[in-house]
């Protein structure tokens, strides 16, 4: 039997010392290399910018990672909610089900109908994707720390930037994520595509109002823009903002599931309405960088949420027992503590998403105008009387401020008599047939 | 020419533009800002040129946000964060009603072109020529100051000086803003009630 190249190399792989020899030949290798080197790695790895681009490189595995566990975790609790099991048939408790997930991402047709917009229709998912990777680059995801081979009282920060406007950064990058649905919608050529995009248009502009206003709101106290440093006050006085802002929370948090397309803010796709909604004509890895985008957005956004309400690191909402300490085995324990909080979040939007139904489409915009707008310009108004007379770090003054509002809020809706999420005066009355 | 090739052919094109700037970068004396400078403000030419261009109003938009978005990149390589944050909120909404606007108005055909008339070609030629004229004469005749190694420091937060001037120094002006917009959505929200019945 001739012996072809690739029996040969079949051999090699099978036979297991060879494989031990190999790995312990780069173990070894690589081990001397950065032995050799490290007075020249030392340095190198102590500046700021060589951490960002480590932090960049892990970053991006990481998102990509936690979006994999995101689809196994998602689809656990739609069983738990359910009261199913869930997948369970790949690998152990299925645990490998993403893994065949992406499997199949792969190796299904690429398909691109005759009479798309062909080159807009390939942007929309790298928009979806790019787009929901910025914001990852100004999450403060340990506070400073000082690694053994720095110099002592050097510190590097654990975000991959701190820029002086982050908050807005993060506005910024999340608005422009819309663009990816709407001319996904657009571009698809098919009227239900094109319905969610245009849905996705306004559901987006109108759901930044409530956004920005409430974000306002913990700005204005904090008198900063850098996450890092909202953490650190938070940190430092040992109350959460959430405690401080709970109606400010609401907003973004409402405004959030909104910005993610999430249920049930999911109008955009709407799968009993419009097919499939704006990635109806997507298959096959197009498909999954939308829903990559839309997980890493969801863990951006609730990043966002834990730095500006729950003290980021911060251990307990009333005074912490973590000391201020840059070493590296704390550093790794704040970030437990922030990647925990994180994916509780992440764990809520998912029990969300199977417990409330969609919104109509008026209902949805009457929430965001009528409901969310007039109450985020009266937090704001009240924030700002806080700050005037230097009250805006007690717990006090600002909860009688949110219970005074919420109240008023809750009074004129009842004395307007107009249900929020009813059916609106203009709408035909409902023909109520023969049951 | 199959699609492999022109995929080919953009990506060769595309590189031999990037190793254009790097050369043109080794030259100067920052490289590096040198070259994301040319890297932006080329793709700012082109997605410029490429509105209006294209034929088609939402490829038209969405080359808008090329331009907008190299605009703020520019910002930002001027150490203008909050410029570029602003540029890409308030423009970013603003690009997508534009788009909205494009696919209502082409409803009946979405991918219906624009046609220019001979005369509207002529007439938009005309102005185009005199607003390029002032432009590269304001160029040639205005005085470029230069201030040497005038980084912004990006400690001092440029939010609050922006606010406190808007507040004081530019109140006149802001609040005049402020009532042509109030007047704007009033009537919007004139426009847009229900009919009565």
């Amino acid at each position: 039997m001739p012996d072809t190249p690739t029996k040969t190399y079949d051999l090699l792989l099978r036979r297991r010392s060879t494989l031990i020899i190999a790995a312990v030949g780069a173990a070894v290798l690589g081990g001397g290399l950065t032995l050799v080197l490290w007075p020249w790695i030392k340095p190198l790895l102590s500046a700021q910018s060589t951490f960002s681009i480590l932090l960049m490189v892990a970053g991006i595995g990481i998102l990509l990672s936690a979006f994999a566990i995101c689809t196994l975790a998602e689809r656990k609790i739609a069983g738990f909610v359910q009261d199913r099991r869930g997948p369970n048939r790949v690998g152990f408790w299925g645990l490998f089900q993403p893994v065949a997930d992406g499997l199949k991402f792969l190796l299904k047709e690429d398909f691109i109908p005759a009479r798309a917009d062909r080159p807009v229709f390939l942007l929309a998912p790298c928009i979806a994707l790019v787009v929901s990777l910025l914001g990852f680059a100004i999450i403060p995801w340990a506070g400073e720390i000082h690694w053994p081979w720095m110099p002592a009282g050097h510190t590097v920060s654990t975000q991959v930037a701190s820029i002086n406007v982050g908050v807005l950064y993060l506005l910024a990058t999340g608005s422009l994520s819309v663009y990816a649905v709407v001319l996904a919608g657009w571009a698809s050529n098919n009227k239900y595509a094109h319905f969610g995009g245009l849905r996705a248009t306004a559901q987006m502009l109108s759901y930044e109002v409530p956004l920005g206003l409430g974000l306002l709101c913990v700005l204005l106290a904090c008198g900063t823009l850098r996450l890092e440093e909202i953490v650190q006050q938070q940190a430092a006085s040992g109350v959460w903002n959430v405690f401080l802002h709970p109606l400010a929370f609401l907003l973004v948090l409402i405004s959030t599931f909104a910005e993610t397309n999430r249920t049930p803010f999911d109008l955009a796709e709407a799968e009993q309405e419009l097919v499939g909604g704006f990635h109806t004509e997507y298959s096959s890895m197009k498909f999954a960088m939308f829903f990559i985008g839309e997980y890493t957005h969801m863990i951006t956004a609730s990043a966002l949420m834990v730095a500006l309400f729950f003290g980021g690191w911060a251990p307990l909402p009333f005074g912490g027992f973590l000391a201020d300490s840059t070493a590296w085995g704390w550093a790794l324990v704040k970030f437990g503590i922030y990647a925990g909080k994180v994916s509780l979040f992440i764990g809520f939007f998912m029990l969300i998403r199977w417990t409330i139904p969609r919104f109509r489409f008026d209902q949805l915009m009457r929430l965001a105008w009528k409901g969310l707008v007039p109450i985020g310009m009266a937090m704001v108004v009240g924030s700002g009387v806080l700050v005037a007379l230097e009250r805006e770090r007690n717990v006090f003054w600002s909860l009688v401020v949110n219970v005074a509002l919420l109240s008023a809020a809750l009074g004129v809706a009842r004395l307007s008599k107009q249900e929020i999420t009813g059916r609106q005066a203009n709408m035909p009355e409902i023909e109520v047939g023969p049951v | 020419m199959s699609e492999n090739t022109q995929l080919l052919v953009f990506g060769l094109l595309a590189l031999l533009v990037l190793a254009l700037f790097a050369g043109i970068a080794l030259l100067s004396e920052k490289p590096v800002e040198t070259f994301v400078f040319y890297v932006f403000a080329g793709a700012m030419v082109l997605s410029s040129a490429a509105i209006v261009f294209s034929k088609n109003i939402v490829r038209s938009a969405t080359w808008l946000l090329g331009t907008l978005g190299s605009a703020a990149g520019l910002f930002l390589l001027l150490s203008a964060n909050y410029l570029a944050a602003i540029q890409l909120i308030v423009y970013a909404g603003g690009i997508l009603i534009l788009i909205v606007f494009g696919v209502m108005l082409t409803a009946k055909n979405p991918f219906l072109g624009f046609a220019a008339r001979p005369r509207e070609l002529l007439i938009a030629g005309v102005v185009g020529v005199v607003l390029f004229a002032g432009l590269v004469s304001v160029m040639f005749a205005g005085p470029w100051p230069q201030v040497p190694n005038a980084t912004p420091s990006s400690e001092v937060a440029p939010v609050h000086a922006i606010g406190t001037a808007l507040l004081t120094t530019y109140l006149v002006p802001f609040e005049i803003v402020s009532v042509l917009l109030l007047a704007v959505m009033i009537g919007a929200a004139y426009l847009a009630r229900p009919e009565k019945r």
